[in-house]
């Protein structure tokens, strides 16, 4: 009798209506998958270049497009998940000493991330939730500018049109539509201009996400107007404290299925089949054949978010073997065994994480405040009468303070 | 000049839209080979091709959702949601999203979307086919509304609000869709967001927008038969509100009534009768005074005629005006 089946034939069964599988009673990682699988509606064996002891694999399909990166290239994955990694620590330390309101760990999805966003091409375009600080490194984004969203400065923080990179969107799922309306506007500027560069979207989202409409609407939109979007999901295996059972009863991938197009499962902790994978699904999506969802397994090593307590919801026994998995360790120990990477490179991304670290910190703390100004000036894109009557109210207002102490507003730091 | 319904008015608009901006398009629920369920895109799939002119999935919030994208990429969406009632799947895109956008990114994006809503009641319909839910979304800040109450005013002001670098939601007055006007195709009215005084008079402010202004017209008639002189403001724009020209009438009449289909508790009525009173306390001879929808959701048809403002009810509301 498998763990799965001591869950069910226990008081909280998951059968009753509204009672969830419990955490306590979840089968251990590893397990999970299998137990997923007999409701699965065809073979959903994620695929693995690299498995966590570092060994690599062949895969017909997907090895070709790994097999040629010289070793600089896989030099430079692990670079980016080390520093990324390197970055989410000091921003977590930043919000402990009270910089930043909140902050969002990566921890553990670093393959994920640099995986597929290293398989995008600088004309594709990133629709980010709030978690994809590994991807913004990808997408050649000044790290720093992440925080201004959690220092309470900026909603946004960044002009996406520099890096192709979307403003995080807070709202679940909002911004999937979003990515497949762009992939459409792609389409069209093919259509009117052969010479525009081909490029696909990249929609990213999470197992939590996956329950709300707007990605089955995007889908829909996608599969129907043979948009060049890429769905891809992070699932982490936890939606804040709520467990990947409650979403969906199948893999995510098999969701592909009911649209009609293709679906691919990957070991979100393998970059390299993480890079792999998202490459031929962006190639087939530039190439006019339409959408793909990919479902990257992972796990969300630390908490949701900084204000968050997974000791209450999860067993450390689950952490620790998702950590046996570490997508950085597993890189390494390839990296070694092919003399790919010596000493001295490891302890050069060690000090090129402090050194971004060190200088994250340092930008964020000149951030200064945000101007009230601002945002008065920023409601609408043309005048609006409204807005200036408040405005011109607001620095009468302001001006009747002027023999009292200088005021700032916007709480410059 | 030439005479047409609303709708046909609405439908010149577009077609002029479609064929002076390539990046203009429009996406909806049956707006192509059935020309909507309003005919209101009639003709148009036709004479600009499919993908001017996209049947969508039927799916409010992806049709709000992928426009936001499209429009970021650079082109001119312009969505129809087929009744009143069905927008509120798309509420979350609309509110949290499409409104917001241009100041998340401290000013550097835009997504000048235009989603088309035909509302009100006054047809005989079923349930969520009649609701006016244009004070929910003039709640909400970075969006425009406006609404025309004729077909010269349809003509243009669809194509303006295309023309506009914010989000712009067109409220379309259904059961005013085969009324009849001039419209003049040379010469524009001018700035969409400004009231339209559209009869003078000396005793009372009367303004409407919509489906009530040929209401509020011929309730001025009758108050004029009455020795009342009534003057009718066309609103044209819920968000912004032109309180210029309502003030300065006010300041000359001394006396407000506002009508609207929606309810008038958290309505536009209110905002008006609230601003009014702070710019004209002292040339106000009485109270503003709100005709509107009661506080029920809109009722079933055989007693819509009671729900609605007619102009008795605005000739009543008048009346307590004059009272004081």
């Amino acid at each position: 009798m498998g763990a799965a089946q001591t869950a069910a034939n226990s008081s909280t069964s998951p059968d009753v209506p509204g009672n969830a599988p419990q955490a306590r009673q979840r089968p251990l990682p590893g397990t999970s998958a299998g137990v997923l699988q007999e409701n699965a509606v065809g073979p959903q064996e994620a695929v693995q270049l690299l498995d966590e002891h570092g060994n690599a694999h062949h895969d017909d399909t997907f090895s070709p497009f790994v097999d040629g990166l010289d070793a600089e290239t896989l030099r430079g994955f692990y670079r980016d998940m080390a520093v990324v990694r390197r970055f989410d620590a000091e921003a977590t330390a930043l919000q402990r000493q009270g910089e930043l309101a909140l902050w969002v760990p990566v921890v553990g999805q670093e393959a994920a991330q640099i995986g597929s966003g290293r398989a995008m091409n600088p004309a594709d375009y990133a629709f980010p939730t709030y978690r994809e600080h590994g991807v913004a490194l990808t997408r050649g984004l000044e790290l720093s500018n992440l925080l201004k969203l959690f220092r309470g400065i900026s909603n946004g923080g960044w002009d996406p049109r520099e890096c192709n990179f979307h403003l995080y969107t807070l709202v679940l799922a909002a911004q999937t539509p979003h990515a497949v309306g762009y992939a459409m506007g792609i389409q069209r500027d093919l259509a009117a201009d052969p010479a525009t560069e081909p490029a696909a979207v990249v929609a990213y989202f999470g197992d939590g996400s996956s329950s709300e409409g707007d990605v089955h609407e995007s889908m829909v939109f996608a599969a129907s107007y043979n948009a060049p979007v890429v769905f891809f999901c992070q699932n982490n295996n936890w939606a804040i404290s709520v467990p990947f059972e409650v979403q969906s009863k199948i893999p995510l991938v098999n969701r592909a299925a009911g649209y009609g197009i293709p679906g691919i499962r990957v070991d979100g902790n393998d970059v390299l089949a993480v890079y792999a994978v998202t490459q031929w699904a962006l190639e087939h999506a530039r190439n006019g054949h339409g959408p793909v969802l990919i479902e990257a397994s992972t796990y969300r090593v630390g908490a949701h978010t900084t204000a968050d307590d997974p000791t209450k919801y999860r067993m450390m026994a689950e952490e620790e073997a998702w950590k046996a998995k570490d997508p950085l360790q597993r890189l390494e120990t390839h990296l070694r065994a092919q003399n790919l990477a010596d000493d001295a490179f490891f302890e050069q991304v060690t000090a090129d994480g402090n050194e971004l670290a060190a200088r994250v910190r340092s930008e964020t703390l000149a951030m200064g405040g945000a101007d009230i100004r601002q945002k008065f000036a920023t409601v609408y894109s043309e005048a609006h009468p409204l807005v200036a009557e408040e405005l011109a109210w607001f620095e009468r207002y302001e001006a009747s303070f002027a023999d009292a102490e200088p005021q700032n507003p916007g709480g410059a730091a | 000049m030439s005479t047409m319904t609303i709708a046909k008015a609405i439908n010149e608009g577009l077609r002029a839209t479609l064929a002076k901006d390539p990046k203009s398009f429009l996406m909806g629920e049956d707006i192509g080979s059935l020309g909507g369920v309003y005919r209101v895109t009639e003709g148009l799939k036709k004479e600009f091709g499919a993908h001017r002119v996209m049947d969508t999935p039927l799916a409010e919030s992806g049709i709000v959702g992928t426009a936001i994208g499209m429009a970021l990429r650079g082109h001119r969406p312009i969505c129809e949601i087929q009744f009143d009632g069905f927008v509120f799947p798309a509420f979350n895109q609309i509110t949290t999203q499409l409104a917001k956008i241009h100041t998340r990114s401290d000013g550097q994006l835009s997504a000048p979307v235009v989603i088309r809503i035909p509302y009100g009641g006054g047809i005989g319909s079923i349930e969520h086919h009649s609701e006016s839910p244009e004070a929910l979304f003039a709640h909400t800040p970075g969006l425009r509304i406006i609404t025309p109450s004729n077909a010269n005013d349809a003509y243009w002001m669809i194509q303006q609000a295309v023309e506009c670098k914010d989000p712009v939601i067109f409220f379309e007055p259904k059961r005013r869709y085969w009324l009849k006007g001039e419209v003049d195709t040379e010469n524009s009215p001018g700035d969409p967001f400004k009231a339209h005084v559209l009869r003078e008079g000396s005793d009372a402010t009367l303004v409407a927008y919509g489906p009530l202004v040929p209401v509020a017209l011929a309730a001025a008639n009758a108050a004029a038969e009455d020795g009342h002189s009534v003057e009718v403001i066309d609103l044209r724009s819920i968000s912004p509100i032109d309180f210029d020209t309502v003030e300065a009438s006010v300041n000359k009449t001394g006396r407000l009534v506002v009508a609207h289909e929606a309810p008038t508790f958290g309505g536009i009525g209110g905002e008006i009768a609230s601003r009014i009173s702070e710019r004209c306390f002292y040339s106000l001879e009485a109270p503003a005074i709100r005709v509107g929808g009661f506080h029920m959701p809109y009722p079933v048809a055989r007693v819509e005629e009671h729900y609605l403002p007619d102009i008795d009810r605005m000739l009543e509301a008048l009346d307590r005006a004059f009272a004081y």
